[in-house]
């Protein structure tokens, strides 16, 4: 693996599949009595998080501590723009004691690459969300529910293991602003499904064509022919922004209620990253049902956290080799 | 002995000639010139331009000394071939009254590397809502001439027309910032592919072309002379030949690094590719140089803007917006123009143009017997690195640090004294 996780763009079939096969072995921690192995014992994870998100925080110091790793968590309250410590002092700060990792969640998008590629540490960097351009590991956590879930539904590659062949998913909501959207356009094109991204007009991205993915305004229109949506969440600040009228006509025309939920295919499965506002982009009795895979992707997160860590920290044999010997 | 010849120099790329300069003007052109008590100095076949002038310049003094004085900026300046530069007025405090403007053409005045011509702000405090004391300005010992908001558009149409008409009576130029600043709240580069893929706010080229159409209009209704700083995309090139083309009184600018440089750098997140109006895309690179070869863009505008390091050395949506541009700007243009425009071409965007647009009578001047010695001599054959800390100026948020750019200059004389000597010109 790559010394960073920036971006899902970065990530080519095989090292997508080599996290997702890892995570699926490191899932198996979970399943022991003692959830912990000591693959990283000795080395220092930081979360360095400039952005509130206690729901990814708190996955990432799980999957940090399940392989012995000291964790630190650095909530930077203040940041350049508050006039507060700089980045550079910060990464100057945790490179000075020595850090080996470093989980950034930040609200400017490309802060994690400025991390990775300005000369100011030598620590890995992981990507936990940086503005509205990325967030990889929901990405990974999401593909990864996906592939599990959907398996029946899936097209065997012909060598390799199996990815996401043959699925279509629909990305739904606030595109234009969305990191687990851009994330999830690359990865799951990567692993070989068919994405749409759907959205109102004005919370699409205008230069799209460079997107791997179909676009629609029209949800109706979609659901009959997906594998599984993902509905991602609206911040208030969008509609005071003018990007729609009203919530209300938001959600009649883009929230995920019970009748369009019955317009899915009945393998359908309903995904949402979280946290989720209820009533507004998904109904609760839909996020409650059978189809929904949130709070199976709230607990595969860590296991596709742990297989980040493993990687990029130096593992390269069989994640569980030293459990299992 | 005050007294020089410039042996073996091409003027205007011209043939071979000697140049004599006493008392601060050109008192002779010719082969082999006979030397008596002046000082050589051996071109080796240097192209000899008019000093270069630029209408778009940030000093940041008073106010960000930390980021540049009038001193370094114009060691800059003189290190680029300049003899002339025009200070943009947004200061602290604002050059929006004759005391300011006075207090920068002083200093430029004491520096002596380069004449400093203050830009007047069009409005108070740059605030877009209360003309400036555009008259006062003028008639002060600065001669104000240039009036412009820059950093900020003058976005109420009332407002513009007002400045443009109130100019009309001391032959003054609005040179507008074009920028619809409700298109671009929180915007952060070009609004494209790139932007829609980093996840940073795009800032749509109809936020300039809205505002440069509706100028176009007021400044034909009005009778009187606008001048477009920095023009970025293919739309306004466009929409400024068609305005030409019937006659309109317009006049407009492009940088060095909108000739150079597209939004696809904002891919690396360095703070130092983050400028106001953003680079944008190879159609629009293409657009502007057909515009500059044809002379529906009369000029290049350096805007050149020092930042200090920790404005820069942070994230992109931090940092704040500009590049520098004075000392690299001639080879710049070369790089980018060196196929469509020869040496006099280069010499009317960048020296005989601004000079005209500004009512400057000393510089942008023939290389004639008679006129100021305002010159600068530029090696064609060289090449230099670009490194920002061997730059003149105090910042170094330059665009094009490591780039190997052609044709160096050599020297620069401001009304006949040295204000510029590298080390490859021999005493």
């Amino acid at each position: 693996m790559k010394a960073h996780l920036l971006s899902t763009a970065d990530l080519d079939r095989e090292g997508a599949l080599q996290i997702l096969d890892t995570a699926q072995e490191l899932a198996r921690v979970a399943d022991m009595p003692i959830k912990k192995m000591p693959t990283l014992r000795g080395r220092t994870v930081v979360n360095l998080f400039f952005e509130d998100s206690t729901r990814t925080r708190i996955s990432f110091e799980a999957a940090a501590k399940r392989l012995s790793a000291d964790v630190i968590n650095f909530a930077a309250k203040g940041s350049s723009v508050s006039k507060g410590e700089s980045l550079k002092d910060t990464a100057l700060t945790l490179a000075a004691m020595g850090a080996d990792a470093v989980v950034i969640r930040h609200s400017m998008s490309g802060a994690p690459h400025q991390l990775a590629h300005a000369d100011w540490m030598d620590a890995h960097v992981i990507n936990a969300g940086d503005g509205t351009h990325e967030h990889p590991t929901q990405a990974l956590l999401d593909a990864f529910t996906l592939r599990n879930h959907l398996a029946d539904h899936i097209s065997a590659p012909k060598q390799g293991s199996v990815g996401l062949d043959g699925l279509h998913v629909a990305i739904v909501g606030d595109v234009l602003h969305s990191r687990v959207a851009r994330s999830n356009v690359h990865l799951l094109n990567t692993l070989g499904a068919k994405v749409t991204v759907v959205a109102p007009p004005t919370l699409m991205p205008l230069h799209n064509d460079g997107w791997p993915c179909e676009v629609s305004y029209d949800l109706d229109a979609v659901l009959p022919q997906v594998d599984a949506v993902m509905m991602l969440r609206v911040q208030r600040e969008r509609m005071e922004g003018g990007f729609f009228p009203s919530e209300r006509e938001y959600s009649q025309r883009y929230g995920l209620d019970e009748r369009r939920a019955a317009l899915l295919p009945d393998h359908a499965v309903v995904m949402h990253p979280g946290p989720m506002n209820r009533g507004l982009e998904i109904a609760s009795r839909v996020a409650d049902s059978d189809r929904s895979l949130i709070i199976d992707q709230v607990r595969n997160g860590v296991s596709v956290r742990m297989a980040v860590l493993y990687l990029l920290l130096g593992g390269n044999e069989s994640a569980l080799s030293e459990v299992n010997a | 002995m005050s007294a020089k010849v410039l042996r073996n120099v091409r003027p205007l790329g011209g043939e071979l000639v000697d140049v004599l300069i006493d008392d601060g003007v050109i008192k002779a052109i010719g082969a082999k010139l006979p030397i008596e008590d002046a000082e050589v100095i051996e071109g080796n076949g240097a192209i000899l331009l008019p000093g270069l002038v630029d209408l778009h310049t940030h000093l940041r003094e008073p106010g960000r000394e930390d980021a540049e004085t009038v001193l370094t900026g114009t060691a800059a300046a003189a290190r680029g071939g300049f003899t002339a530069v025009f200070a943009m007025a947004n200061s602290t405090p604002v050059a929006d009254t004759a005391a300011v403007v006075e207090q920068v053409w002083r200093l430029g005045q004491e520096a002596g590397l380069c004449d400093v011509h203050p830009v007047g702000a069009v409005t108070v405090g740059l605030k877009g809502q209360q003309l400036a004391e555009l008259g006062s300005m003028a008639d002060s010992a600065a001669k104000v001439r240039v009036f412009s908001d820059d950093g900020h558009c003058v976005n109420d149409a009332l407002v513009m027309r007002r400045a443009l008409e109130y100019v009309k009576a001391f032959d003054g130029v609005i040179a507008q910032h074009a920028q619809d600043s409700s298109l671009t709240a929180g915007a952060d580069m070009n609004e494209g592919e790139v932007s829609s893929q980093l996840g940073l706010k795009g800032w749509p080229r109809v936020a300039e072309e809205s505002i440069i159409a509706r100028d176009l209009m007021l400044v034909q209704y009005v009778d009187s002379r606008l001048h477009l700083c920095h023009i970025s995309t293919a739309g306004s090139v466009q929409l400024v030949r068609e305005a030409k083309a019937r006659g309109v009184n317009v006049t407009a600018e492009v940088t060095p690094h909108h000739l150079s440089l597209t939004d696809e750098l904002a891919r690396t997140y360095d703070p130092v590719f983050k400028v106001n109006p953003p680079l944008r895309t190879q159609l629009d690179v293409d657009a502007l140089r057909d515009g500059l070869a044809d002379g529906t863009l009369d000029v290049v505008g350096t805007d050149h803007a020092p930042h200090a390091d920790e404005d820069k050395d942070c994230e992109w949506g931090c940092a704040s917006f500009g590049m520098l541009g004075l000392q690299t700007a001639l080879s710049v243009v070369v790089d980018a123009m060196g196929d469509r425009l020869d040496w006099a071409g280069i010499a009317d965007r960048m020296s005989v143009r601004p000079a005209e647009i500004a009512g400057l009578s000393d510089q942008g001047r023939p290389i004639e017997v008679g006129e100021p010695a305002n010159l600068t001599l530029v090696d064609p054959d060289s090449t230099w690195i670009v490194d920002p800390i061997e730059l003149g100026s105090k910042s170094r948020n330059s665009p094009f640090a490591g780039r190997s750019l052609p044709a160096q200059i050599t020297l620069t004389l401001l009304r006949g004294n040295i204000t510029y000597r590298s080390q490859k010109v021999a005493q």
